[in-house]
């Protein structure tokens, strides 16, 4: 049977790189993806929506639905891993056993992670406002932030981390990034124009361009609260079996 | 930006046979946990290959979702099913 599959998974990987031969080479400026649309994006994106990343601008703005249906799919990706891990009945006992209760004993890396957190804090903070112009944005700044907090859980434990930061805070900040989202959308929406069209907010006073740098500004701190969430909360939920009692 | 890929395809032959290696040996080896922690080493090596075409937006996701996030996520979950792999 293991010969078998072998075959098959080299005949066909042998297939697909002989395909690969077709494609247009890497950086051809006349390959099909290059002539359609990108030249509009990158003639167009920075005056439109004075944001020099190019990337940040179609992700945000240009296709401003893909992302809020993606942090959407992460939202519900979150919340199915705790609805199955609290409600599935354990078949045998709990197969990790309790780490030994060492209060204050890791001195070296709580105090290590302690000088950490703050600077990934701030780092994330500053990937969220810099997408305009950088790499980065939303979604990497929640997860920046969220591997800051699975961080100070590990070093300490589940349940201090817990104690600051509840499940019931979590699952309510991981809808509001939605919410955040797509109240921006429904914004645009009740000042006239269409959804998520950014151009509507410029009756708080912006220009036109300014409009849409701060709309994907807007969208992306949403992106970034939702996934910061649901990266602590898949942690929580997955190291604990579900039962938030203690992590790794 | 003036940029000659083809100055490093050193670079890309050695990251992509690692990448090439990491996954090969993340099927081989049994302990699961062992496996968490190469498919860590396989997202940074892709991460680096991706900075290496200039896409550094993915890299940056890949560094940050493949590299750090998920591989605590497959090693809590390790810990909590049976170790070692029966394929």
């Amino acid at each position: 049977m293991k010969k078998i599959a072998l075959l098959i998974t080299l005949a066909v990987g042998a297939l697909l790189i002989l395909a690969a031969e077709d494609f247009p080479r890497w950086g051809d400026a006349h390959a099909p993806a290059n002539d359609y649309l990108s030249p509009y994006y990158i003639e167009k994106s920075l005056e439109e929506t004075a944001v020099p990343n190019i990337v940040t601008a179609v992700l945000a703005d240009y296709r401003g639905y893909d992302t809020m249906f993606e942090t959407t799919v992460i939202f519900c990706a979150g919340i199915t891993v705790l609805t199955l891990l609290r409600r599935t009945q354990r078949k045998a006992p709990k197969a990790v056993r309790p780490r030994p209760a060492r209060q204050g004993a890791d001195v070296i890396l709580q105090s290590a992670s302690r000088l950490l957190v703050p600077v990934m804090q701030i780092f994330a903070l500053y990937v969220l406002a810099l997408g305009h112009h950088s790499p980065g944005g939303g979604f990497q700044a929640g997860v920046i932030l969220g591997a800051s907090f699975i961080l100070l859980a590990l070093s300490y434990d589940l349940k201090t981390m817990l104690a600051r930061l509840s499940e019931n805070t979590l699952l309510r900040l991981s809808a509001l990034g939605v919410i955040i989202y797509a109240g921006i959308g429904a914004l645009c929406l009740l000042l006239g124009d269409n959804f998520l069209a950014y151009a509507a907010l410029k009756v708080f006073g912006f220009s036109e361009v300014m409009a849409h740098s701060h709309g994907i500004l807007g969208v992306e701190l949403g992106v970034a609260v939702t996934v910061m969430a649901i990266m602590f909360s898949l942690y929580v939920d997955l190291a604990s079996g579900g039962d938030l009692d203690e992590g790794l | 930006m003036n940029w000659d890929a083809s100055l490093l395809w050193q670079f890309d032959v050695l990251i992509i046979t690692m990448v090439i290696l990491c996954a090969v040996a993340a099927l081989t080896v049994r302990d699961l946990v062992s496996c968490a922690i190469i498919g860590g080493a396989y997202s940074f090596l892709m991460c680096l290959l991706w900075t290496e075409m200039l896409a550094v937006d993915v890299a940056f996701t890949e560094a940050a979702v493949g590299a750090g996030v998920s591989t605590v996520l497959l090693l809590g979950t390790a810990l909590h099913i049976k170790r070692k792999s029966k394929d």
